[in-house]
């Protein structure tokens, strides 16, 4: 299968109003008071779901391109993964605000006694290097090791959903369709990746 | 000179009720009359609940707190009440689902007046008093709320507690042929269940409330009636009540039995034990944006620390 070209500009453009969305709501509702009683836990929550969210439909893009052998799929993948980084980056910043009120003290305590925080922490710190590493002039530079240094997504990937895992109160359902999203992502890419050894 | 000391929970003048909420309960009493001539001949149940919403908006008020009572709207419209949903707006979503007519309350075990009780069995409308009290959240956010209802202990009274009774179990409603939608999913092991020590139960603070800022408890909030224990957090304070038990032994409740290390049966607000997954230090209270210091007890040590005296706080979290 094949994007026609003049679809992938377009399908960019989508792409970016598409991760933009939750943002734009957040922002909407931050000066319509539509944030509810709680507007702190409310954005702390909401970017921390979209950044999930979108990194694991970046997560989906391999099995995807294998699955309908579409290679071009993999061109869309750098946008999903800056755009997940960029609401981590914006959900832990509203933590640190917010909640821990920039105590360095806080901060450490969280993440050495709380395994969920020590699981989103790393997820968070992985993906800085990804971030900065995510245009082109360092995929030219990095060469092969660029795409080495970029599987820690699939560390990333783990740690931030056991961040949510372990976070959740009760024998809620959410977390758990992300883990099952998880291991079939991954199950996908190892089968393919056998395969194409024995073959 | 004269230096007066006042109690914490003494009445200052500029803690007198004021004068919006005054407004509101005139308003809301005059609707009452109006509703009583237009209707006909009311059922008992129905009458009592006139009665019950007319005394609950005449209830003096006995105990006030120096900081900003949180409003109607935010109390009412942030829960946690899983059996009517997860998310913080679900409970008031879908409050219509909790039907509490005819509600009653099947009291058991070590007591020498077991039996069905009704609402107005249970609670005397006439010594209704309102009681502004912190509520902690064991998720670290809080709030003020002007409760009305009566002290447990007098309701408890009634029942005539043996000598084997030690503790009190209390269960929220829950029919398993027509379940709340919250109930249908597997979040807790349904139906709620608290409980409390019997001393704790007795304890003059402890409260079964059956209002809110004057008005009859609204059903996100656990109408008809539900317990308030101030200084435990939140999810101590069960709602809409039907099944009181005295028992010589400490009952099941449903935190605990979800996730034994991370909620105690004795859950007292403690800044110094941490939930293994996040700190106690510090709460959000609503309508707040950043955090304030968690209190001990929730700031009612001076009244309730006694109860715990010699015991180790952070294995009987």
């Amino acid at each position: 299968m094949k994007i026609p070209s003049q679809w992938a500009t377009s399908l960019r453009i989508l792409l970016h109003l598409l991760c933009a969305t939750p943002a734009l709501v957040l922002i909407y509702n931050t000066f319509t008071g539509g944030l509810g009683f709680n507007p702190i836990e409310t954005i702390t929550h909401q970017t921390g779901i979209w950044a999930l969210r979108i990194l694991l439909v970046s997560l989906a893009i391999t099995p995807l391109r294998i699955l309908l052998n579409l290679v071009q799929l993999v061109t869309y993948r750098r946008l999903l993964g800056v755009w997940a980084f960029f609401y981590a980056f914006v959900h832990f910043s509203i933590y640190l605000t917010f909640d821990l009120q920039f105590s360095f003290p806080l901060v450490v305590d969280d993440i050495i006694q709380r395994p969920f925080m020590t699981a989103g922490f790393t997820a968070l710190l992985l993906m800085i290097p990804l971030a900065i590493t995510s245009t082109r002039g360092w995929q030219r530079r990095l060469k092969k090791n660029w795409g080495k240094l970029h599987k820690v997504v699939y560390v990333i990937g783990i740690a931030a959903v056991l961040h949510f895992v372990w976070l959740t109160k009760g024998n809620q359902p959410e977390p758990y369709i992300y883990v099952g999203l998880l291991i079939l992502f991954y199950s996908v890419r190892l089968v393919n990746k056998f395969r194409s050894r024995t073959a | 000179m004269l230096i007066k000391t006042k109690k914490s929970w003494e009445l200052s003048e500029n803690e007198v009720t004021n004068e919006d909420l005054f407004n509101k309960r005139r308003q809301f009493m005059k609707m009452g009359g109006v509703a009583a001539m237009s209707s006909y001949l009311p059922a008992l149940s129905w009458a009592a609940a006139d009665h019950l919403a007319n005394q609950i908006a005449l209830a003096p008020t006995t105990r006030t707190l120096d900081e900003k009572l949180n409003s109607f709207e935010e109390i009412t419209n942030y829960n946690n009440f899983y059996e009517l949903g997860t998310g913080k707006g679900d409970p008031v979503k879908n409050a219509d689902e909790l039907n509490t007519d005819d509600w009653s309350i099947e009291v058991t075990g070590e007591c020498d007046n077991p039996g069905t009780y009704a609402l107005e069995d249970l609670i005397n409308f006439n010594d209704l008093e309102e009681r502004i009290y912190r509520m902690r959240c064991v998720e670290a956010w809080s709030m003020v709320i002007p409760w009305t209802g009566v002290s447990l202990s007098t309701i408890l009274d009634k029942m005539n507690p043996n000598s084997d009774a030690k503790y009190v179990g209390f269960e929220t409603i829950y029919d398993r042929s027509n379940p709340l939608s919250g109930q249908r999913s597997r979040v807790l092991d349904w139906p709620y269940r608290e409980g409390l020590r019997l001393d704790e139960a007795m304890h003059p603070l402890t409260m079964m409330a059956v209002g809110i800022y004057g008005k009859p408890m609204p059903n996100q909030n656990g109408a008809p009636l539900r317990l308030v224990v101030p200084w435990k957090y939140g999810f101590k304070s069960i709602k809409s009540i039907t099944k009181i038990n005295f028992s010589k032994t400490q009952p099941q409740t449903s935190w605990n039995m979800a996730g034994p290390r991370e909620y105690g049966f004795f859950s007292n607000v403690n800044p110094e034990v941490n939930h293994p997954r996040w700190s106690q230090g510090s709460e959000r209270r609503i309508g707040e944006l950043f955090r304030r210091d968690t209190l001990m007890f929730n700031g009612y040590g001076a009244e309730v620390a006694s109860m715990y005296d010699g015991m180790d706080m952070s294995t009987n979290y």
